[in-house]
């Protein structure tokens, strides 16, 4: 497999070598000259090198640029010899090929800032802009687009001309587009037909090149603002499918920390101030969780979210239940109590957890199915926010049907309603008050496991989510689920159009002041419970 | 003030009499304790252990204890072992002033190294200037003051905010600017001071986004898409991010998310250091920069031992180093030789000996207390590695003495700071007035 993929690697630097080779002659020891420039561990070296290696048209260069960028490529500075380890392992001598067995001690691993990163792109780009894979082709087409390089034209004429799958083919005239729109001594007709090509595209960065377009010609530059506020008003309409998804997407996040508190302080009328800190269990649950796998079972990695969903469901609902059990079952009807009571265990969790972890973050990874994004339209929807949203709605229809379907639910739902019927009718009240409290913990445990991907795992945790939680329920409706679900949508997508008008700090203000004059209007919140519940 | 004693007394009821006696004999005990305990030399460390800062300062907590450790080992100071009190003011500001009270007037500490925000500062200045005693400052802040009783071993805005903003101009070739900050004073005099500078600098307003983000904030889509609009008008741009410690990690993972690279939109912060990373998988965020004056991945001598000594102190060789780190380093090394300059702990002595003081720091410079009461230090800007640690792309050729005063806002620009020969914290220059301690 491995030596499979090198040699395909070969075939693809002796294409670039061919194409380059006719273009640029290459001059004989600038490869080895700039190799050698890596050693000197200085930036504008480096830079030279990367210049020298990359027009070189030597079948190493690809190599050599690629391990650079993977931080792959190290240099001895005494011998002033470079070494490429590749990614099976195995070194190589970048000058001459010849393989080493293995690395000098003294060898470190040749640096790079930002710039030069750009560099390395760029060259890369042109280096794989003939690679078979089409989604690389379409990767070197990009940060042609990006980098406009007038030197990449013909490689890129060439590419586009045998191209033959759709969006490469797009790719390759749009990074044309970009390069003639940046080169001088082109007739207007073709600069036109560039700006349509880029026009076409209409994102953020068709914007950006477009914007930056300099000393044209009055016919250019018309069409180039012409095309610039097509893209904007194109753009403004996708901002706000972009706002609406930002605040599902916080809604979700919301819900998820609310559902549980919508069990606790809805159904059962406990004010948990340590609601919170379930959450924080459930993301330091996750945590062990990974720990463990990526100690002993690393190639489970990627299902550790499966594994700590039902452990943090597990720890936070018996922790939940022996909160209920020692202290929270002597104060019912007590609501001044169980909020001290509750905010006083809250911080016991929070130092336990301190010092047992440690006061400071702890690394949750994502699993690759939660990293990066993918496009809609002009939008960027990342994995890790979409899988939450999911989730949540799982969850949410899970408890549902639990409160609807089984025996614990009717029990819960008979106890919340008419304590003393219930007990007559042959409920075990405080079974099901401890079941009922610890379900609600087991809850706010998961909501941990997913919010661990989004936002830090420390003892603080769960104190950021615990007023948002108890707005959600209190706008939602005390006691209604559904009221919950609409509360913490309403709230995250005005919350979102509000954030770009008002900025974050306002846009929240606005937000409690909304929910003020709302809960002064329907005390009750959205949803109230109509009917014979008895208050405590 | 004896009949009014006696007044009292004979109003007591019997319980309190013998609870108010017990307190007495227990004063009293407490007392003779101090007496007994006169051959060590108390040190205050007031660093919340618990609460939300706890994330930061019990690190610093640690690390004093470490640099006490090692003074007693060396035999302590003026031939007396140096003891340190610790106490706990839990996040929680009023409380700072509360033990920091409690440290200089019960526990009769020589100095107290402490205190991580601005606004625990502020809370416990009018305790150390009452009680007239010493605190070393270790933080990184907005600067615009000089206080006589306050030493300030992290950096002003000159040696940190400005030297960041000038890589960027230079090397980055940065046009547009996205101020991006937790809403409390250190961003937003920090970005008011950048605004200022970069508007003297020719940089339009309209290139300058200034954004301000509650503390713990934690959905960052908004923002961040807020900054790849702004990134996408064809000039440079470059984030200056003065956000907060907890708020960090959604934020990078965000940009992470979001496919913003370094090398497209580069973020340099002034908050993030090796500890807040450890929290975060670093991959995506390799190339974003941070502007300190001391990294980890510094390699002397000095700091070689400084992490060999820190790892086998806190029995863990994964623990990291930062700057705060440094700073604390800096300014106990500095108290020990001033306290044996003038063979004193007397602070009025102890206080006029400082400025003038050097010590090496971790890099491989000199730190120099100066007379406003700051120091001097170099400056790194270092990008974020793979594997979690900073890599210095770019240091100051030399030492940056610290500015009490910035030199870019229109109220302070005339003012310095200098307990040697002015004895002021804020003398105008030009009026050549001493501003006093009401302004």
């Amino acid at each position: 497999m491995a030596a499979n993929a090198f040699d395909r690697i070969r075939s693809i630097v002796l294409s670039v070598f061919l194409t380059v080779a006719l273009t640029v002659p290459a001059l004989a020891g600038a490869f080895e000259d700039g190799v050698a420039k890596f050693a000197n561990d200085d930036f504008p070296d480096t830079e030279e090198a990367i210049g020298l290696v990359a027009n070189s048209g030597n079948p190493l260069a690809f190599p050599i640029i690629s391990a650079l960028q993977d931080d792959r490529l190290s240099a001895d500075p005494d011998t002033k010899k470079v070494y490429i380890t590749r990614q099976d392992g195995k070194i190589i001598d970048a000058a001459t090929g010849a393989p080493v067995d293995k690395l000098p001690d003294n060898a470190a691993s040749v640096r790079l800032n930002n710039r030069l990163r750009r560099s390395v792109e760029a060259a890369l780009g042109s280096l794989t802009l003939l690679s078979p894979d089409p989604a690389k082709r379409i990767a070197a087409a990009r940060s042609v687009f990006k980098s406009h390089e007038e030197s990449a034209l013909p490689v890129v004429e060439g590419a586009l001309a045998k191209e033959t799958n759709k969006a490469a083919k797009d790719a390759f005239a749009e990074a044309r587009a970009a390069i003639l729109l940046n080169t001088s001594g082109i007739s207007d007709a073709d600069k036109l037909d560039a700006i349509a090509t880029v026009k076409a595209r209409g994102d953020q960065e068709a914007l950006a090149l477009l914007t930056d377009l300099s000393d044209q010609s009055p016919l250019v530059t018309k069409a180039a603002a012409s095309a610039i506020s097509s893209i904007q008003s194109r753009l403004a309409v996708w901002s706000a499918v972009q706002n609406a998804w930002y605040g599902l997407s916080l809604g979700s996040v919301l819900l998820l920390a609310a559902i549980g508190l919508a069990i606790t302080f809805g159904v059962m009328g406990v004010i948990n101030m340590a609601h919170g800190e379930m959450v924080m269990l459930g993301a330091y649950t996750t945590f062990v969780v990974q720990d463990v796998i990526r100690t002993n079972l690393p190639g489970l990695f990627d299902y550790s979210l499966f594994i700590a969903v039902p452990l943090a469901f597990l720890v936070a609902g018996a922790i939940g239940v022996l909160i209920e059990r020692t202290i929270i079952r002597f104060l019912y009807g007590r609501p001044l109590e169980t909020l001290l009571a509750t905010w006083g265990i809250s911080l016991v969790l929070q130092q336990a957890v301190r010092t047992a972890f440690g006061p400071t973050n702890r690394e949750v990874g994502n699993p690759s199915w939660m990293s990066g994004a993918f496009e809609l339209g002009q939008i960027t929807i990342t994995y890790n926010r979409l899988w939450i949203l999911c989730f949540t709605l799982a969850v949410f229809a899970i408890l549902l049907a639990m409160l609807r379907y089984t025996a614990l639910g009717l029990e819960m739902r008979a106890v919340t309603q008419n304590r003393r019927m219930a007990a007559s009718m042959g409920i075990a009240t405080s079974r099901v008050d401890a079941l009922t409290f610890g379900l609600g913990s087991g809850i706010a445990g998961i909501a941990g496991v997913a919010l661990s991907q989004i936002d830090n795992v420390s003892p603080n945790l769960g104190q950021s989510y615990i007023i948002d939680s108890f707005m959600v329920v209190v706008f939602g409706g005390v006691g209604n689920l559904w009221g919950t679900l609409v509360g913490a949508f309403t709230l995250g997508i005005a919350n979102k159009f509000l954030e770009p008008v008002a900025g974050a700090v306002l846009g929240k203000i606005a937000i409690l002041v909304l929910i003020i004059l709302f809960i002064q209007k329907r005390p009750r919140g959205l949803f109230a419970l109509k009917g014979r519940a008895v208050e405590a | 003030m004896p009949t009014l004693f006696a007044h009292k007394i004979a109003t007591l009821n019997r319980r309190r009499w013998l609870a108010a006696a017990a307190g007495l004999a227990l004063g009293l005990a407490g007392l003779s304790n101090a007496n007994a305990a006169d051959d060590t030399i108390k040190i205050g460390i007031l660093h919340s252990l618990s609460g939300t800062m706890a994330i930061s300062e019990t690190t610093l907590k640690d690390v004093m204890l470490m640099l006490i450790d090692e003074q007693n080992k060396k035999g302590g100071v003026l031939g007396k072992k140096l003891e340190a009190v610790v106490v706990d003011p839990a996040s929680n500001w009023p409380l700072f002033a509360e033990k920091a009270r409690e440290l200089i007037t019960k526990d009769k500490v020589a100095v107290v190294f402490g205190c991580w925000t601005s606004v625990s500062r502020k809370s416990v200045l009018p305790v150390f200037k009452e009680l007239n005693s010493i605190l070393f400052y270790p933080v990184q802040y907005e600067g615009e003051e000089s206080e006589r009783n306050v030493f300030y071993t992290g950096a002003a805005p000159n040696q940190q905010a400005i030297p960041a903003v000038d890589y960027l101009m230079k090397e980055e070739k940065v046009k547009r600017w996205v101020l991006e900050g937790t809403d409390y004073v250190y961003p937003r005099t920090t970005n008011k001071i950048l605004e200022a500078y970069l508007k003297s600098k020719g940089v339009a307003p309209a290139d300058i986004m200034i954004n301000y983000t509650p503390f713990g904030f934690s959905d960052w889509q908004t923002e961040v898409s807020k900054i790849k609009t702004f990134g996408s008008a064809g000039k440079k741009t470059a984030v200056v991010s003065t956000i907060n410690g907890d708020a960090n990690v959604p934020f990078y993972k965000e940009l992470g998310n979001q496919g913003i690279k370094a090398t497209d939109i580069p973020v340099v912060a002034f908050s993030v250091g090796e500890e807040e990373l450890a929290g975060i998988d670093t991959k995506p965020l390799v190339g974003h920069l941070a502007a300190w004056n001391y990294f980890e991945s510094i390699k002397t001598p000095a700091n070689e031992k400084f992490i060999k000594e820190w790892h086998a102190f806190t029995k863990n060789d994964k623990r990291t180093t930062n700057d705060p780190m440094e700073a604390h380093y800096i300014g106990f090394n500095m108290w020990v030789k001033a306290v044996e300059k003038v063979k004193s702990t007397d602070p009025d002595k102890v206080i006029d000996a400082l400025p003038g003081i050097e010590t090496p720091n971790l890099t491989g410079g000199i730190a120099k207390m100066l007379p406003n009461h700051h120091i001097t230090k170099p400056v790194y800007i270092g990008e974020i590695k793979a594997n979690g640690q900073f890599d210095v792309v770019w240091k100051t050729p030399g030492l940056v003495p610290g500015d009490a005063w910035s030199k870019e806002l229109e109220g302070s620009k005339d003012l310095i700071g200098d307990w040697v020969g002015k004895k002021c914290g804020n003398f105008n220059v030009k009026t050549n007035k001493c501003l006093g301690s009401d302004s």
